[in-house]
């Protein structure tokens, strides 16, 4: 079911939209009022200091927080102007769409191909041949083709953390997933792995929106069209990385991105 | 006194608790080997017994045995996984959890002779089955339960929780989470905890002691509503029963259901070795 509001259809300029959302674990407010706008084929990087709700803001694209007991959200969140918190929603169509990559790379210890196909399989997408050519595709997508189609059948563990976190990449890219979330997708990686994930970042943002979470100024400042300071669950800034990292609005984001606090 | 000397004694603590546990062990297997191996032969494993039990074989009670455990096994596995997958994967933490949780550590613990009762009250009397296989191998399968649920959790639980996070992100429902991302890694260990739970129904007394075992029945059973013979019960009663039987016969006995727990365990052991190369 699609929801629609007020003004807005599918030609809306904003992937996402954050409206007044605020999360509570418990008594414990995470986030606070936080609205924001996610453009379409944009790499958007989420920083500040380590606790200020990144991760759940992240978490709240794709309602994974829902798995966390004694969650509570309010406000919305739209995708393609459908909000996913109303009670309607499909969440699996929904999170088909929303793929999340996480800070460990996490591949199940399956075979290569079996951790592409995974989420095929499981929603009855593909088989066969199909099966094949979308798992091709996928890999093709993350740049790991090459070099993995001669041993598609071996375990995925025995991969570098690289291979493992792109592999973690192409398996969502094989449910034709929209959006990319990635929370910390390079903290577990050397820095020449970190800037091949980069470069593939780049790449992948011709067909994605992809929202970055990350620790790494550099990182944020190279990667990202557009950047997110948050402090104590309230997103303090937001606006092109340019202006962010060259002359911020706000005081707080000037003292995080020059090192003086957090 | 000196550190070295310290942990010299120590370690030789240690190693003497670690013999206390294997030296018995040992010596009863090897008393029963010597004494009941010159017993074994095709005619003991596979006849019937004669002579009052004093001569020919053990097969029924070897046949009893078997249908028993398997009866138990084929109720208590299904039940007691789909109980650990409730309680591990979809039950909140809450007082009516904490208070299940705390009823099967407590089951694990009541004696087999309580299940036995228990067997006669509830299957053999209320539910009319009758002194049966069905109601023996349903008492053991009761008995086996905890075992089962306990170790099928500890599986589950050594499933890490990221499988279940990207099987979630990848918009799986709770039940394919479970069904794909969680029973195939914790299979091993499930299978594991159902072997050993074999073991321990196969070798137990008490439990068939009012609900199933023959002293005799001259025919193999034909189906689960009749009497069977059984391992354990057998070796009690010619251990007990019957004056002047020949001592290689009971200890032939004892080393026919040593060697098939035996056996089991093992198999076990194997099935594990076999999936621990594979970490995550
Ligand atoms: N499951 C939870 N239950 C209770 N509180 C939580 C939970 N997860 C996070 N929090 C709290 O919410 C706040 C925000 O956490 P979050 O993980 O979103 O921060 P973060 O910005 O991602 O931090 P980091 O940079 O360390 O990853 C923290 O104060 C944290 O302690
Ligand atoms: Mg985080």
């Amino acid at each position: 079911m699609i929801i629609l509001r007020d003004g807005l259809d599918k030609r809306t300029m904003h992937k996402i939209e954050i409206r007044n959302l605020n999360l509570f674990y418990g008594k414990f407010q995470a986030l606070m009022d936080v609205s924001m706008n996610l453009k379409p084929n944009t790499i958007t990087a989420m920083i500040g200091s380590s606790g200020c709700g990144k991760s759940t803001l992240l978490r709240c694209i794709n309602r994974m927080n829902d798995l966390i007991e004694d969650v509570s959200v309010k406000g919305s969140v739209f995708i393609d102007g459908e909000d996913i918190y109303h009670t309607y929603v499909d969440l699996v169509k929904m999170r088909r769409k929303v793929g999340m990559v996480f800070q460990r790379p996490n591949p199940f210890p399956l075979s290569i191909f079996e951790n592409v196909a995974f989420g095929l399989k499981i929603h009855h997408l593909a088989k066969g041949k199909a099966l094949e050519s979308r798992v091709e595709e996928s890999l093709k997508a993350v740049l790991l083709w090459e070099e993995l189609k001669d041993r598609l059948n071996a375990s995925a563990l025995d991969l570098s953390l690289e291979q493992k976190q792109r592999l973690c990449i192409a398996r969502l890219i094989a449910l034709k997933s929209e959006v990319l979330l990635m929370d910390e997708p390079c903290s577990a990686l050397d820095p020449i792995a970190t800037q091949r994930i980069e470069e593939l970042m780049a790449e992948l943002k011709k067909n994605y929106t992809i929202v970055i979470v990350t620790h790494n100024m550099q990182q944020a400042a190279r990667v990202s069209q557009e950047t997110g300071f948050m402090l104590l669950g309230e997103l303090v800034e937001f606006g092109l990385t340019t202006d962010i990292f060259t002359h911020p609005r706000d005081k707080r984001t000037e003292d995080y991105i020059t090192g003086r606090f957090g | 006194m000196n550190v070295q000397i310290k942990q010299k004694i120590g370690f030789g603590v240690l190693f003497a608790a670690t013999l206390l546990v294997v030296v018995p062990i040992v010596a009863i297997i090897g008393l029963i080997i010597t004494k009941g191996w010159s017993a074994i032969s095709w005619e003991f494993l596979f006849s019937m017994p004669k002579d009052g039990m004093r001569a020919g074989g053990v097969f029924p009670a070897i046949v009893g045995t078997f249908y028993l455990v398997s009866g138990a096994i084929l109720f208590s596995l299904p039940i007691g996984v789909m109980a650990a997958i409730y309680l591990n994967e979809y039950a909140k933490d809450n007082a009516l959890t904490r208070l299940i949780n705390l009823a099967i550590i407590n089951l694990a613990g009541v004696s087999s002779v309580v299940y036995g009762l228990f067997g006669l009250s509830l299957f053999v009397v209320f539910f009319k089955f009758g002194v049966s296989i069905i109601s023996g191998s349903l008492t053991l399968g009761i008995m086996t339960l905890p075992v089962i649920i306990t170790t099928t959790r500890e599986a589950l639980r050594a499933v890490p929780k990221s499988f279940r996070q990207v099987s979630f992100s990848l918009g799986a429902t709770r039940w394919q989470t479970v069904r794909h991302s969680v029973l195939p890694f914790a299979l091993p260990g499930i299978l594991t905890g159902a072997i050993l739970s074999i073991g321990r129904a196969a070798g137990e007394t008490a439990p068939i002691l009012f609900t199933v075992a023959a002293f005799y029945v001259p025919d193999l059973p034909k189906s689960p509503f009749d009497q069977t013979m059984a391992l354990p019960y057998h070796l009690y009663i010619i251990s007990t029963q019957i004056p002047n039987i020949r001592e290689d016969y009971r200890y032939g006995t004892a080393l026919v259901l040593v060697g098939l727990v035996l056996i089991v365990n093992i198999s076990a052991t194997i099935v594990r070795a076999r999936y621990r190369r594979k970490k995550w």
